[in-house]
């Protein structure tokens, strides 16, 4: 990178700089954005949940969305993988199951932007030690 | 450019080096390339977390898992586990003291829950060999600011405005000392960075510049547009050699930017920094011995006035802060004053770094809002006093502070309110204090030190606290007396009130302090002999309990002395003269029969 000559420059590079640091950032106040988890045990992965979660970061990030994903281990729904969790700000996460890209898309545009279910929601049918 | 999921951050402190974060780091590097994950996951060295207790530290974006005591073996677990599997190393994880549960995230750990980061923002978050990183952290956007849209006078009367005070010790209004250095008339002015960091136990400025370096280059800069000055010098222990590097790293990279240089962005202005070493002597923290040894004199302080911002480096106006005042400045001009102003009490505003020490079971740096009570900063974010024990006082200040006790727990901490318990802010260094410790002994640590870093140059600080030291070793030896502990004081007085220095004129207030705060601890030495914590050995005396003697021998056998006799199946005596308490008796006994009185 050359010199900095200005203000205006400055800001340039921030800018292009940030989409680095987005990440690191993003984490300091998960709870307020959009948290994606992606199921990504064995089961999931042969399913094809890395594509999926790729696709959820980049899309995210094409569409302006501010959204942490991440991965996790097995939730257990083997049957329904790939399957991940979202968190909507002050939500109760919600399950979708076999999500591919075309299913992720949905997501994104009806749920994560308009709060509209779409088909394929698993529902929590058991407890966590935390609400005991 | 690939996109990263994962950001894997590896404590590069001092602390965390010294127990192979750097080879943890390379491993982890490894793996994840042998992988095939260098394109997803980035591995990052940054600076101290803070969280020294528990190093080396690793960090992984975005869950916030956070790793204690990793081993460079350790990698290979992490990498297959969480960044492959997505399933955190339990086992890595730290654990609450008081529930005994796995915390995962650091934004549930109580060490971190308390504490607002302004000095340290960066540090532990950015790769501090990396400007990028740090410009996009609003990175020299303050220095932009303050050289286009602000002037001088405008930054000058900003600083006043938020209340920043210098964070070395002192607590001098930093807005008023740029603008009384500003208003100096002269050809060349200079812009110092004091990073001569000599308390014990205080790392707070070592670790600003090995965590976020440009924080303080930054602020040099905006302190040179402010008082007219082109020139900045970094004054630096040689002893801190990875904050060196990391220093020097940052300024060439600063330079290459052309944020450092002539016509700094297009603006006309102009400013370097070089850096100068130390030898690590505690008296060249004072300003004017600072200046003389960068000048290539003796580290000696000199009368002020008159003071540096009129006639300092080679007799030109110069403007000395500390680390950690710099590190507040980016934010500030940021911010915004009122931002600064709102945070901490009336008269102290903004934040603290504290360097916990001695016996708590959270040792680490800690940034809390001024005005933050005692209690909190050692229960709450220090996680209690170690092993359940008791908590008996804390010296903050170092050996020109005073130590606190449990009557001030509840104190809120700021400048004024320290100065006013006895002690004060010095440079952050919190030693805790549990009843295992002797306040006489403590006191004569520190008089020691201040005996061993005196430079000699006035009477005062030469004699006096030598003979403050003699008669505090008399004490612990169980030869003083009443008479002694008055003239504890008077010395006292008199040092504080001749010496020429700041280092003479602090020196007696661990002495002052503790007579004020553990009388009862001071007449004990002098008219029982007695220490009751039991660390000055010359005051026990080891007893035999005939009850429980039976007379196996094993005490008289390893006595290096020779000072107990006693028949085989016989009840053992200790002759007190002979006796030199080591302690090998107790030791050896295995029925209890030997105790101290």
């Amino acid at each position: 990178m050359g010199q900095v000559k200005s203000l205006a420059d400055l800001r340039k590079i921030k800018e292009e700089l940030q989409g680095k640091m987005s990440l690191r950032e993003k984490s300091n106040n998960p709870e307020s954005l959009v948290q994606v988890k992606v199921a990504m045990a064995t089961c999931g992965i042969a399913s094809g949940a890395k594509q999926v979660m790729d696709f959820f970061i980049e899309e995210f990030d094409k569409r302006n969305i501010q959204a942490v994903v991440t991965q996790t281990g097995c939730m257990g729904y083997c049957f329904a993988e790939p399957t991940v969790e979202i968190t909507l700000p002050g939500k109760e996460p919600v399950v979708f199951g076999y999500v591919d890209t075309r299913k992720a898309d949905d997501i994104i545009e009806k749920y994560v932007k308009n709060g509209e279910l779409v088909e394929g929601i698993i529902p929590v049918n058991y407890e966590t030690i935390e609400k005991k | 450019m690939a996109k990263y999921k994962m950001h894997v951050l590896v404590c590069g402190g001092t602390g965390c080096h010294a127990s192979e974060s750097d080879t943890l780091l390379e491993n982890l590097k490894t793996i994840v390339a042998d992988k095939g994950l260098d394109n997803e996951v980035q591995v990052i060295a940054t600076g101290c977390f803070g969280f020294c207790e528990k190093g080396p530290i690793v960090k992984i974006m975005p869950d916030n898992t956070f790793y204690t005591q990793v081993c460079p073996a350790d990698a290979r677990e992490i990498v297959e586990e969480h960044l492959i599997k997505g399933r955190k190393v339990n086992r890595l994880l730290y654990v609450d003291p008081e529930n005994k549960e796995h915390i995962s995230d650091s934004k549930h750990m109580g060490f971190y829950k308390k504490q607002l980061r302004i000095a340290l923002r960066n540090c532990g978050f950015i790769d501090p060999e990396n400007i990028d990183e740090y410009i996009s952290r609003d990175g020299y956007e303050a220095l932009a600011k303050c050289l286009t849209e602000m002037t001088p006078q405008q930054v000058i009367e900003e600083m006043k405005k938020s209340g920043l005070r210098g964070r070395g010790g002192g607590g001098f209004s930093t807005g008023l000392k740029w603008e009384i250095t500003s208003k100096s008339v002269s050809d060349i002015k200079y812009v110092v960075c004091n990073a001569d960091e000599g308390d014990p136990g205080a790392f707070m400025d070592r670790s600003i510049l090995e965590g976020d370096p440009h924080s303080v280059i930054e602020a040099m800069a905006i302190c040179g547009y402010c008082i007219g000055a082109s020139y900045g010098l970094v004054y630096i222990r040689a002893e801190y050699p990875l904050a060196i590097d990391r220093l020097k790293t940052a300024i060439n990279q600063a330079r290459e930017y052309g944020l450092l240089g002539q016509d700094i962005l297009g603006t006309g202005f102009a400013f370097d920094i070089e850096l100068r070493y130390g030898a690590g002597a505690f008296v060249c923290g004072e300003e004017t011995a600072l200046i003389h040894s960068m000048e290539g004199l003796r580290g000696e302080p000199t009368v002020k006035p008159p003071f540096p911002s009129v006639s300092g480096y080679y007799e030109k106006p110069t403007n000395v802060n500390n680390v950690e005042t710099f590190a507040n400045v980016p934010v500030i001009i940021n911010k915004g004053a009122e931002w600064f102003a709102s945070i901490g009490t009336e008269k102290s505003k903004g934040t603290k770094v504290f360097a916990l020490a001695g016996k708590i079971n959270n040792v680490g740096l800690i940034e809390v809002p001024m005005g933050t009570t005692l209690r909190e900063v050692i229960y709450e974010i220090g996680g209690g006093i170690k092993d359940g024990k008791k908590f008996k006082a804390v010296q903050t200040g170092g050996p020109s502070g005073g130590c606190l006790t449990e009557k001030h727990l509840d104190t809120p901490i700021d400048y004024d309110n320290l100065l006013a318990s006895g002690s004060m802010m010095g440079s952050g260094g919190m030693i805790v204090m549990d009843e295992d410790d002797c306040m006489v002994s403590m006191a004569k640590f520190y008089l020691d030190f201040t005996v061993e870093e005196s430079c000699g140059k006035c009477s005062p600080c030469r004699i006096g606290n030598k003979r403050l030291y003699e008669i505090l070793d008399k004490i612990t030896q169980g030869k003083g007396t009443r008479d002694d502990i008055d003239s504890l004081r008077n010395l006292s007085h008199v040092i504080k009130d001749t010496a020429l220095c700041g280092l003479g004129q602090t020196s007696p207030n661990p002495v002052l302090s503790t007579i004020d705060n553990f009388w009862d601890e001071y007449i004990e030495h002098v008219t029982d002999k007695k220490c009751r914590s039991g660390q000055c050995k010359a005051l026990l005396q080891y007893y035999i309990d005939p009850e429980n003697c039976v007379g196996c021998t094993a005490c008289a056998r390893n006595c290096p002395v020779n000072a107990i006799s006693g028949e085989r199946k016989g009840i053992h005596v200790i002759d007190q003269a002979t006796c030199i308490k080591c302690g090998a008796c107790l030791e050896k006994c295995k029925f209890n029969a030997v105790f101290i009185k």
